[in-house]
């Protein structure tokens, strides 16, 4: 540890001058009165780095010093002739300036938005024009690793929500002696809502973040630049596969979504209320019309769409390293969840206008 | 006789069968600039993480500062990590940190230092590298990549090492700030108790700066000596390596009084 005494003009270094050390000899040379004197005796420095001789020719620089070792000289004389600036201030931001600056990020980040999804139609309508164009590899390979995979994740899910429906309204219909009601509560909430918004949110969490971590890290490694110089175009090699593989695996998944989530309510209701299979099935032919499928699976390509897209776009917003890629992925899921809960209010406002 | 800081003794690596390393042994003596030379994918690079620490060798020994290192907890291996110093090939510069951040990381984790005190050593390892002061707030991704190699220069001094690992410091330089690095180099290794550990295929680089080189082919060393020895061997792979066109041009620089 580098330590001092004072002897009438004469100040004795000694001790290890190494940034492991140094730290309360910082504040103990701030407070060091240098006032008369004229020499430093530094025979005792036994050891010393930069950080040592950087904070010895803070304090002594003008002090003439004796004894000092030559490596230790020569340190401190390359130390004290690096062109060192002050510290760097951050540049203090008003409250206003802060909101006004999130503000116009916001709009502006919407303004793209709208953009991408812009180029992104332009990009589906012309390959739907001349499907020779279409890349059908990556188009394959995502419908696999977006939709066949989910397979089990999103039927054991939907499963589950119809267990759960039907055993809580089990209890409220028995008391009515409406045991078999419990077709219609299962039949309509699942295929009108629950299927769809389920399936939708797995695939957000599950796919929406991949697309965005997998193209936020080839942004980052400047894969996304070399396939523009090589004349692929990103929308057509990155985007529209996923949008389309999507658009072809969301409906079909909310398809088998609904089939599990209804064969859950039924296996709940010969449980608990009694009805037995074949009364449900009869019971849900008859009353469950098939609008109530259509509705729910026509939202399908709509969710589909906003995943795809708003996973993409945030994929492309990365910028810097893999801290963007992870706080865009975040981002991504966030808003698809979003945007498509959203989306299916204004369904719901839709259909009860036109009394479906 | 200067002692070994690092001694390698027939160490085997491979990859999934890949051999790469077939019985290596050198010996890096203290205080000296050893470089090490070698065709691409001649397994260089991961000499270096093995000897780092950074991945396992399939058997062999490894000794640095007279501590075997294969098979050392993690607690003994952190005293050995705080007294080297590493440079990548690819910078690996942390993405989130600015310059300045980057610099002072090391010492901010390992010393008590006060941040304003950090920052004037960082800013000095940053001037040291031969980076302006102007960089020290710029991103990773903000810089070009020879700041890039310098910025990680200074990161891999930060702590003022015993043994500093350079893992291709020139390669992706202009001719200009290639020949500054072996400035560099040569100074960092008057002013500072430094062995330095460089990895390269810049053959000035070899030439001007290196105390001995080691030349690495087929999973072994070929030959370790100065440039001068080397250039004498009757190696195939070497006399190729340093009597090809590039070669040859260096060679003849490197007779010629600076
Ligand atoms: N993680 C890994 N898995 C499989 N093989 C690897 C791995 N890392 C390296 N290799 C192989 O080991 C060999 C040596 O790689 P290394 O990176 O050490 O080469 P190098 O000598 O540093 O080459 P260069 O001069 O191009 O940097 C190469 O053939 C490489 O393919
Ligand atoms: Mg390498």
């Amino acid at each position: 540890m580098p330590s001092m005494e004072r002897e009438g003009a004469l100040l004795r270094l000694s001790g290890k001058w190494n940034a492991a050390e140094l730290a309360d000899a910082e504040s103990r040379f701030g407070q060091l009165s240098l006032e008369g004197v004229e020499e430093i005796d530094a025979k005792g420095i036994e050891s010393m780095d930069t950080a040592g001789a950087w904070l010895y020719s803070k304090h002594f620089a003008g002090i003439a010093a004796i004894g000092m070792k030559r490596e230790h000289a020569d340190l401190v004389s390359l130390v004290s002739g690096m062109k060192v600036e002050g510290p760097v201030g951050k540049s203090a931001q008003g409250f206003l300036e802060k909101a006004g600056r999130a503000g116009w990020g916001g709009f502006e980040k919407l303004l793209e938005m709208l953009s991408f999804i812009g180029e992104a139609s332009v990009h589906l309508a012309r390959s739907l024009t001349s499907p020779s164009r279409m890349r059908w590899k990556p188009i394959l390979h995502n419908l696999q690793h977006a939709g066949f995979d989910a397979l089990p994740i999103a039927g054991l899910l939907s499963f589950l929500m119809g267990v759960v429906i039907s055993y809580q309204g089990a209890e409220q219909l028995a008391r009515y002696g409406a045991n078999i009601f419990v077709v219609n509560l299962v039949g309509l909430s699942m295929l009108r809502e629950l299927g769809p918004l389920l399936t939708a949110i797995i695939i957000a969490g599950r796919s929406g973040s991949a697309f965005t971590a997998q193209i936020g890290t080839m942004k980052v490694t400047e894969e996304i630049d070399a396939m523009r110089t090589i004349g692929i175009a990103p929308m057509e090699q990155l985007v529209l596969p996923k949008i389309i593989a999507l658009l072809i695996a969301l409906p079909l998944l909310t398809v088998y979504a609904d089939i599990m989530g209804v064969m859950g309510g039924m296996m709940m209701s010969s449980f608990e209320l009694g009805v037995s299979y074949t009364d449900f099935i009869d019971r849900f032919g008859s009353t469950i019309g098939v609008s109530a499928f259509l509705v729910g699976v026509g939202k399908a390509p709509v969710f589909a769409a906003i995943i795809a897209v708003v996973g993409c776009f945030q994929g492309f917003q990365v910028s810097g390293g893999a801290d963007s890629v992870g706080m865009q992925t975040t981002r991504s899921v966030v808003q698809s969840i979003f945007y498509v809960i959203v989306a299916d209010a204004i369904f719901s406002v839709i259909f009860s206008l036109v009394n479906l | 006789m200067k002692e070994a800081i690092v001694s390698i003794t027939d160490l085997c690596t491979s990859f999934d069968g890949f051999v790469v390393h077939d019985h290596v042994s050198l010996e890096i003596l203290k205080g000296e600039v050893f470089a090490i030379a070698g065709s691409s994918g001649c397994g260089k690079s991961t000499l270096l993480r093995e000897i780092i620490m950074l991945q396992k060798p399939d058997s062999g020994s490894i000794r640095v500062f007279g501590r075997e290192i294969t098979g050392l907890s993690e607690e003994a291996a952190l005293d050995l990590r705080k007294r080297w110093g590493m440079m990548f090939e690819r910078s690996a510069l942390f993405s989130s940190l600015n310059v300045l951040e980057n610099v002072g990381l090391p010492l901010r984790e390992h010393t008590l230092l006060s941040r304003e005190l950090v920052d004037e050593i960082a800013s000095i390892k940053i001037a040291l590298a031969g980076l302006p002061q102007s960089a020290r707030t710029k991103y990773p991704d903000e810089l070009s990549g020879g700041m890039r190699k310098r910025a990680a220069l200074a990161r891999a001094l930060s702590l003022d090492p015993e043994l500093l690992f350079l893992d291709e410091p020139t390669a992706g330089l202009d001719p200009l700030s290639a020949s500054g690095f072996d400035e560099l180099v040569l100074n960092l290794k008057h002013s500072l108790p430094l062995t330095m550990v460089i990895v390269t295929h810049d053959l000035d680089l070899l030439w001007h700066v290196a105390d001995r080189v080691a030349f690495m082919g087929g999973g072994q060393v070929l030959g370790v000596g100065t440039m001068q020895e080397l250039s004498k061997s009757e190696d195939p792979l070497i006399r190729e390596y340093f009597y090809g066109p590039r070669g040859r041009a260096a060679r003849e620089q490197a007779w010629k009084p600076r």
